[in-house]
């Protein structure tokens, strides 16, 4: 089953993929066309990995990681999905992650390999913007990179576990303007799924709706104000974003 | 006395007191109370950022490291980190030493705790968004490098105790003058003021809140000083702030921790 959080007719609803459309709770279907999207879930504590794809690192000038690069981010950045990004007008390198998003179903601490997978609820789409002109080398990658307001779109879906045989053989697109910009695949992550529950349950008690997004593979190109960023995983979502100028924004 | 606002285990609300700083306690039925003899819950309700490298002394001890490898030049916007959910703990609550540790150090950092939300706010107007302040304790397993995020180092359970309560604003006359004393069994091992601070309270809160939005319940802290004093197993910490109170916390072992956890 696919599940979204949209606003519709002045509320928020939970809703429901059904034949293309949209099934509210109570049982209004509506057009996708015809809502807001909101994040699929409401994150608590979001990890996101650095260098989890070999080719990735490699573009970027680094060595693969020998254990996961871990930061967090907070709520301030996430939007749903058919949202809009800002790009500040001085930035000068400004490029989309495609991700996939792993939601923690249950508390977890200090969990094995082999049930790492029935801790996961389900899996979703992220694109996690990186604004490199603000990059420094403390607590890198730093917040101003990565945690900015509307910098991390989130959706469409939560599509349930039971419903993802394999994701660790998932493809990844990205496409800027209709361009294909981007493309991998889930099975060169460093660290797996698994992996990734094990090391952080290993030292912190993970819970529901704590979120891990996995890390991007090779392809990063500079967008600009007016590009349509599509960023899509294979039988899990398309997560359209736009990005916007700091004329959008009257007050800075 | 002065007003505050303290959480009640089981509580969903902060309930507003009347609290007297100096001696750290607070008016029930006409009478104070000291917060030993009443069970306080963590008053926070958003995101804990935390404030790296914002003390002088802190961003001092770097020394010209900052212009070498891996750092290649100072911080120029403030340096940010999350205490996450599962970080969150109580006045009082005993803070775990993981296992293969020995000591931790003990964070006193000035938490900013917003009652509005604050996009791109300025120096002049910051304070206006301001609830008002609490005492929170950056526990951290020491480590050398900055370069990488420490989310091993600062994310355990219970490795942000806070309180004990949120204190109006208008109770602190100066965020920038303030005394930050850290005590291990009673005896003072690190003090050292808010003056110390590079970015000041409302210079942080403009600088920090022109790239991320700060909601309300959310807390920025200012910053931690240098050379923050460690703690074992068995100790007993108190960070005072004046004007604000003080957080007390015992250093137990991660055993001891996840029995009360799920008692």
């Amino acid at each position: 089953m696919r599940t979204a959080r949209v606003s519709y007719g002045g509320a928020i609803h939970e809703a429901t993929e059904r034949e293309g459309r949209l099934q509210l709770r109570d049982g209004r279907m509506v057009d996708n066309e015809d809502v807001i999207w909101l994040t699929p879930i409401v994150p608590r504590t979001v990890f996101a990995l650095g260098l989890n794809y070999a080719d990735h690192a490699a573009e970027l000038s680094f060595a693969a990681p020998t254990e996961p690069l871990v930061f967090l981010k907070g709520p301030n950045t996430f939007i749903g999905h058919q949202a809009f990004t800002r790009r500040p007008d001085d930035a000068t390198y400004m490029h989309y992650e495609c991700e996939l998003a792993v939601v923690i179903g249950k508390t977890a601490r200090q969990v094995k390999k082999e049930d790492a997978y029935s801790y996961v609820k389900g899996y979703s789409v992220a694109n996690d913007y990186a604004i490199r002109d603000y990059l420094e080398n403390y607590y890198r990658p730093n917040l101003c990179v990565k945690n900015r307001d509307t910098c991390t779109p989130f959706g469409p879906w939560l599509v349930d576990a039971e419903d993802v045989p394999n994701p660790m053989e998932l493809k990844l697109t990205t496409h800027v303007n209709g361009k294909l910009v981007q493309q991998g695949t889930t099975a060169d992550m460093i660290f797996d799924i698994p992996s990734l529950i094990v090391y952080l349950s290993s030292f912190m008690t993970l819970s529901e709706n704590d979120v891990i997004l996995t890390g991007t593979p090779k392809g990063s190109v500079n967008t600009v104000v007016g590009d349509v960023v599509v960023t899509e995983i294979e039988g899990i979502g398309r997560l359209v974003n736009t990005i916007i100028g700091d004329d959008a924004f009257s007050n800075r | 006395m002065s007003f505050a606002k303290i959480k009640r285990p089981g509580s969903n609300e902060l309930q507003f007191v009347r609290v007297n700083a100096e001696t750290n306690s607070l008016e029930v039925e006409d009478k104070e109370l000291n917060t030993k003899y009443i069970q306080l819950d963590n008053p926070i309700s958003g995101t804990i950022y935390g404030t790296l490298l914002n003390f002088k002394g802190a961003l001092e001890s770097l020394g010209d490291s900052v212009y070498d490898k891996p750092y290649m030049s100072p911080p120029v916007s403030p340096v940010l980190y999350i205490k996450p959910a599962n970080t969150f703990n109580r006045y009082g609550g005993g803070i775990p030493m993981p296992t293969g540790e020995s000591t931790l150090e003990m964070g006193a950092a000035l938490g900013i705790v917003m009652a509005k939300t604050a996009v791109a706010v300025t120096e002049e107007t910051a304070m206006d968004h301001v609830a008002g302040f609490t005492i929170v304790n950056d526990v951290t397993i020491p480590h050398e490098s900055l370069f990488r995020p420490a989310v091993q180092h600062k994310s355990r359970d219970g490795f942000c105790p806070a309180g004990p309560w949120i204190i109006d604003r208008d109770a602190v006359n100066n965020p920038d003058d303030l005394t930050v004393r850290v005590f291990i069994n009673n005896q003072l091992k690190q003090e050292n003021s808010t003056k110390n601070l590079i970015r000041s309270v409302s210079r942080l809160l403009a600088d920090v809140t022109q790239f991320m939005t700060l909601f309300p319940g959310d807390v920025l802290l200012a910053g931690v000083p240098e050379e923050a004093p460690l703690a074992e197993v068995g100790d007993k910490v108190r960070i005072e702030i004046s004007g604000i109170g003080s957080l007390e916390n015992t250093i137990v072992d991660e055993l001891t921790f996840l029995r009360r956890e799920r008692t």
